[in-house]
């Protein structure tokens, strides 16, 4: 039993199925997500457009646009006291009290949680005054104190500045701070480097794996760059048209990927040493509209190993261990990871 | 050896904002060799989408020179350079902004042939055919518009476009960025095909690093505006000269886990262009900089076969390696 399993998860979502209403009929985003985050550790959820992976994330966050709504399922939520909440029921007045203390979220546009007419300074402790009892000098302090813990140089003469006077490394800093100044125990990142560029991606990966040790949270991280999937994660749930299909400890799902979407995204991005010209192998055809899902297996139609069997519908089921796959063909005989 | 198709000489472009005179693009030179995909990389602010238009005179050069074919394109006078301009074209980041949402895919890939007033309109109705069925889309979406297609279709919508005036070079700027990664390989095994079917010359401006090694025969590394290093791709992912180059190899994920090497993490931002740092531009974000580096620029250094980089401390940098 692996140490995940064994200390009780931070996080842990149960048959989740999400839909949202479009004029007249209504769409299924998630259908049946359970994936669990254990304290301390980082589970990536990754995925192409349309995976559901952001979905996931907002219903976590009680943030799903209005047209959408949870339809079945848990989200529990071990909260520090130690007792569990699902967020999926929680009204509104009691979230409050746990979005942005306990469960904090990062996005790939900083400017989506920053406010352009107020300082860095002010927003960070307006976050202060809405969830601390600390008085303004403590405020104050304590604002210097995350701008210096994110490596934003002359802390003290920065909090003056406004989010447009910063560069995008540095605003995303801002950001992080003022994600984490309440020192939440679950951070929910969704593609939080996607828009940098790579050595400015490096510093902001490298400060998120000091302040996991640091402050000890749950990361949530969204992506659908396997580089940084490789980088990050403990744990990896891979997704697929609004379902996860594989999930597995990090090194297991490299070294074993068992899933054939797993196996095409793998194959499907160019990696350092390959050797130039060989061609990549495409995952031919492209996702499929959440209105017109194929019946049984979601990625059947572009599979290249699909059978007659895979026009069922597939649930996610152990392989082996901590390894859970979603696939007909894995678990009709085990050797299905010889087609790779 | 054969002439290169492009050669880019002290190619420099400065942009007067009201805070001051902005050199986007710095006494660049560099060659493209013919039937070459070279590699433009750099981060954001590094001037590499200003080079790619001001190489093709979309954008007026303050000075220097771009000789493709044997032409200095910046010799020329309007006429010439319209006649020019059929040898070469562009392919975009957006396939969505780029395209006419009101025209129909096929008169999207007429247009240059209509500008140009190539053939009759059966022909080019023809000719669009089959240039859609070249990049693997059906004839029969001539008829249709933008919005019915998905990303990575109209990325190839944009590539047909280009093809239509039968180019012998072309700049694709950013022209998988936007796209996921199973549709991504699609469009470079294109781009792969066209290459080695028509023998074009392409210029590919990217910042995934992973994806240009991949592509791109040569790598031509942009920092504010002036290109630091220069070199087979092989050679310059494996060896990296410049101190800059190598920060930046260093910092591209690696798709396994406990993959990525030792990694040099780079302190700080891409200085302002409104006010470079003088001497060597990398200077104030370079690990093994001197005192000598904020004297004059540095000039070009050996690092290899047909490999150059900019960088005083060339030694010292091999020492490292």
């Amino acid at each position: 039993m692996s140490a995940t399993a064994a200390s009780e998860p931070v996080l842990e979502i149960e048959g989740l199925r999400v839909a949202f209403r479009a004029r007249r009929s209504a769409v299924t985003a998630l259908r049946d997500v359970g994936v669990a985050l254990g304290a301390g550790r980082t589970l990536a959820l990754v995925g192409e457009s349309g995976s559901g992976k952001s979905v996931t994330s907002l219903s976590v966050m009680g943030l799903l646009p209005r047209n959408g709504a949870v339809e079945a399922g848990r989200i529990l939520y071990r909260r520090r006291d130690g007792t569990r909440v699902d967020l999926a029921r929680l009204d509104e007045t009691r979230f409050r009290a746990i979005r942005g203390r306990e469960i904090a979220m990062i996005f790939q546009e900083p400017m989506s949680s920053l406010n352009p007419l107020f300082t860095v300074g002010d927003q960070i402790g307006e976050m202060l005054l809405l969830h601390t009892d600390l008085d303004a000098r403590a405020r104050r302090r304590r604002v210097i104190e995350m701008l210096e813990l994110v490596e934003i140089p002359a802390a003290a003469s920065r909090m003056n500045a406004y989010p447009h006077e910063l560069s995008g490394g540095m605003r995303q800093r801002v950001m992080i701070a003022l994600a984490l100044v309440c020192e939440p125990a679950l951070l929910i990142a969704d593609e939080p480097t996607t828009a940098l560029d790579v050595t400015i991606q490096a510093q902001i990966l490298d400060l998120m794996r000091r302040l996991q040790r640091e402050l000890r949270m749950a990361i949530l991280f969204i992506t659908h760059d396997m580089g940084v999937v490789a980088e990050m994660a403990d744990d990896v749930a891979v997704m697929y048209a609004g379902a996860v299909v594989e999930a597995a400890p990090v090194a297991t799902l490299f070294a074993r990927p068992s899933h054939p979407y797993t196996r095409g995204l793998l194959a499907t991005i160019p990696r350092p040493g390959r050797p130039r010209g060989e061609r990549l192998v495409p995952i031919p055809g492209s996702v499929p509209a959440l209105s017109a899902m194929p019946p049984g297996c979601a990625f059947a139609p572009r599979c290249p190993i699909a059978v007659e069997a895979c026009r069922e519908p597939v649930a996610l089921a152990p392989l082996e261990g901590d390894h859970r796959v979603a696939c007909h063909l894995a678990h009709a005989h085990e050797t299905v990871a010889a087609h790779g | 050896m054969a002439e290169p198709l492009l050669q880019i000489r002290d190619l420099t472009k400065t942009f007067v904002t009201p805070r001051g005179t902005v050199r986007a693009v710095d006494r660049v030179s560099f060659d493209i060799p013919r039937g070459s995909i070279t590699g433009l990389v750099g981060e954001s602010g590094s001037g590499k989408t200003t080079l790619g238009r001001t190489l093709l005179r979309l954008v007026e050069p303050t000075s220097g020179h771009t000789i493709f074919d044997g032409t200095d394109l910046n010799a020329l006078d309007a006429a010439g350079m319209r006649r020019m301009r059929r040898r070469m074209q562009i392919i975009f980041q957006d396939p969505v902004s780029s395209l006419n949402p009101r025209l129909t895919v096929g008169a999207i890939v007429a247009e240059g042939l209509v500008a140009h007033g190539i053939g009759t309109a059966r022909e080019r109705r023809e000719r669009v055919a089959a240039l859609l069925e070249e990049v693997g889309l059906s004839p029969d979406h001539m008829s249709r518009f933008p919005h019915e297609f998905s990303g990575g279709q109209r990325q190839r919508i944009g590539i047909a476009r280009a093809l239509a005036l039968e180019p012998d070079f072309i700049v694709a700027d950013e022209s998988v960025s936007a796209l996921d990664v199973s549709i991504q390989a699609q469009v470079l095994n294109l781009l792969l095909d066209l290459r080695a079917r028509r023998d074009l010359t392409m210029l590919f401006i990217a910042h995934d690093l992973s994806v240009v090694e991949y592509l791109c025969d040569q790598t031509v590394v942009m920092y504010l505006g002036r290109v630091v290093e220069v070199g087979p791709s092989r050679d310059l992912y494996t060896a990296p000269a410049h101190p800059y180059t190598r920060a930046l190899v260093s910092a591209i994920p690696v798709p396994e886990p406990g993959g990525a090497g030792a990694r040099t993490i780079l302190r700080g931002d891409i200085p302002s262009p409104l006010s470079p740092p003088s001497g060597c531009v990398f200077r104030t974000r370079c690990p093994i900089a001197a005192d000598v580096c904020a004297e004059d620029p540095p000039v070009a250094v050996r690092a290899g076969p047909d490999h150059i980089a900019y960088c005083k401390k060339i030694e010292a940098a091999h020492d490292l390696v």
